[in-house]
């Protein structure tokens, strides 16, 4: 019987009831069985092996920690060296990472297993794992819907039971998307918080790499595997933690809108839920610069991509197609290498940058996220967390959105965070129906820079998991 | 309005070739996403421009110390390269006669 936890894995070790060599082929074996899911892009088949191998040993030198022997699954976007690390790419599909992360080094360090890569949106641009070059990946609780995005691959292959946690990255609502639609536990640290070296950038100022696991008590134990300042990271910092006791959650005035109804019952009755653990709610809490938030989102997110695929030039590493001279090379590697939303994605960043345009598009973004910023701020004085719904919607229908700009309308919840750079958790707040399956929906919590244990202590109390320690 | 001339040139800025069947449906949802971001147009200008979103952020100057000993990652990178010449990044001519 594979544990529901990492807790209980850990446990279990601990108890030598099973080891991380068993652990590990079961969940190897399981996700073999579920390759449908496409959750896995490749199995680390065997040095996930040695490397349980090898904390099965350091435990029996007397070694212990909770993530020791534990397997995890690592997105495709975080690198870990002499592994292929694709970003969901053909631009990077035969790349082999030549270097660990600093999260990746850090887990080593902590005796945690890699059992393999998942998938994502393409250079993590995307909500639904659609935009992965080697297809989607389908929701467990309903194969033929998406898995949210672009962590897609880490959430399922938690939330069926095909790794034991995993790291995915939050960029506009990552690893919360995801999380929400498969219903398991999604953190995006505060930024700066974790070490972004060794994550394939997408948007420098945005990415941050954050955990997905069952639990809340999980989510915290691999957050605080891989936070701290790093001097790979020149924005890593350690940050002051907020002095935070107060349990007042503010509710934006204007989110019912664009929610699907049962979405927004499931919202009002987690609210109740929270009232009854001895939370006030307050639902007056005006952030007049929410409204501009989703394009000063995209603004940027665009300018920042055009900037950052820019090295992708077929000369260095990555995909190389042969051209008449130079200038053939870099247009048709890059034709070939990237696709259809990431090039549009550089090609709206080259029009968002170019000299006419930067003061109205670029200079625009960044005033309405500083006003953001300072309206969360603010907001913070009066109020311990925000809540909204991770998600206006449960998981749609994989290839119903069609449309680029209906995908980049339902990060309307979370893109406030990276805007901010708070800290957000997506808690699974229970289920709604659509053609007779039971999706799951998420509650989501923002908080003040660096009050993730906070904001961890609100989803122990919503989901009643045991006190944190 | 984006036209054709602004995807081409658009396309060329970015080093990146588009089919004109591409191009064509590249123009219609660029319309409709800068449509979209064009509220942004309501922000008032410099109203907090110049302010960054982060407090506490600096930039960050390290010693210049510690280097690593020449060769040790030279292998590990030239494997990722798609043409090599001994340990060189092989290239096209840069400068080309017209």
């Amino acid at each position: 019987m594979m544990p529901g936890s990492i807790q209980e894995a850990s446990a279990l070790l601990q108890k030598d009831e099973v080891t991380s060599v068993e652990l590990t082929e079961a969940l190897l074996a399981r996700a073999k069985e579920k390759d449908n899911l496409n959750a896995y892009l490749e199995l680390f088949e065997e040095d996930a092996l040695a490397q349980a191998k090898e904390a099965d040993r350091r435990r029996k030198n007397g070694e212990s920690g909770n993530l020791l022997g534990i397997p995890l699954a690592i997105k495709d976007n975080i690198l870990i060296e002499g592994k292929r690390a694709g970003a969901a790419s053909k631009m990077l599909e035969h790349y082999t990472a030549t270097y660990d992360a600093t999260v990746i080094s850090k887990l080593r360090g902590e005796g945690a297993v890699f059992i393999g890569r998942t998938n994502m949106d393409e250079f993590a641009l995307g909500g639904s794992t659609e935009n992965s070059a080697f297809g989607p990946t389908k929701n467990p609780h309903d194969e033929e819907r998406v898995a949210g995005g672009t962590s897609g691959g880490s959430a399922a292959a938690v939330a069926a039971g095909l790794a034991l946690g995993a790291l995915g990255s939050d960029t506009g609502g990552s690893v919360r998307n995801p999380a929400s639609f498969c219903g398991v536990v999604g953190l995006k640290p505060t930024y700066g918080a974790v070490s972004r070296s060794g994550l394939i950038a997408a948007v420098s100022s945005f990415d941050q790499i954050g955990p997905i696991a069952n639990t809340v008590a999980d989510t915290k134990l691999l957050f605080e595997a891989i936070r701290g300042r790093d001097p790979l990271d020149s924005t890593s910092t350690l940050g002051a933690v907020p002095v935070q006791k107060g349990k007042v959650i503010g509710v934006p005035a204007n989110v019912k809108v664009g929610l699907d109804t049962d979405v927004e019952e499931n919202f009002e009755h987690a609210l109740k839920k929270l009232e009854g653990e001895g939370y006030e709610i307050r639902r007056d809490v005006a952030l007049s610069s929410l409204a501009p938030s989703l394009a000063s989102y995209y603004i940027t997110n665009f300018a920042e991509v055009s900037t950052n695929l820019a090295r992708f030039d077929g000369v260095r590493y990555g995909l190389h197609e042969e051209g008449e001279d130079l200038l053939g090379d870099y247009l048709k590697s890059r034709k070939a290498g990237f696709g259809p939303e990431t090039r549009r994605r550089i090609i709206l960043g080259t029009y968002v940058l170019s000299a006419g345009y930067y003061d109205a598009y670029y200079g625009k973004a960044a005033a309405a996220r500083a006003a953001l910023s300072a309206d969360f701020k603010a907001a913070f004085e009066a109020i311990d967390f925000i809540a909204t719904p991770t998600m206006p919607t449960p998981a749609f229908r994989i290839g119903e959105k069609a449309d680029p700009l209906s995908l980049y309308l339902a990060d309307v919840f979370t893109v406030p965070a990276n805007l901010t750079g708070s800290p957000a958790l997506s808690v699974p707040s229970g289920f709604v129906e659509r053609e007779g399956k039971k999706l799951p929906v998420g509650i989501q919590f923002m908080a003040p820079h660096f009050g993730e244990d906070a904001l961890l202590a609100v989803g122990v109390a919503f989901l009643g998991e045991p006190s944190l320690t | 309005m984006i036209g054709d001339r602004d995807i081409e040139k658009l396309a060329a800025l970015s080093r990146i070739e588009l089919s004109p069947a591409e191009r064509e449906s590249l123009r219609a949802d660029i319309e409709a996403i800068l449509a979209y971001i064009g509220e942004i147009e309501k922000v008032p200008a410099g109203s907090a421009s110049g302010v960054p979103p982060y407090s506490g952020l600096l930039n960050v100057m390290r010693e210049d110390a510690n280097p690593t000993p020449a060769g040790t990652y030279t292998e590990r990178l030239l494997r990722e390269v798609p043409e090599r010449q001994g340990d060189y990044v092989k290239v096209k001519q840069v400068l080309t006669q017209r």
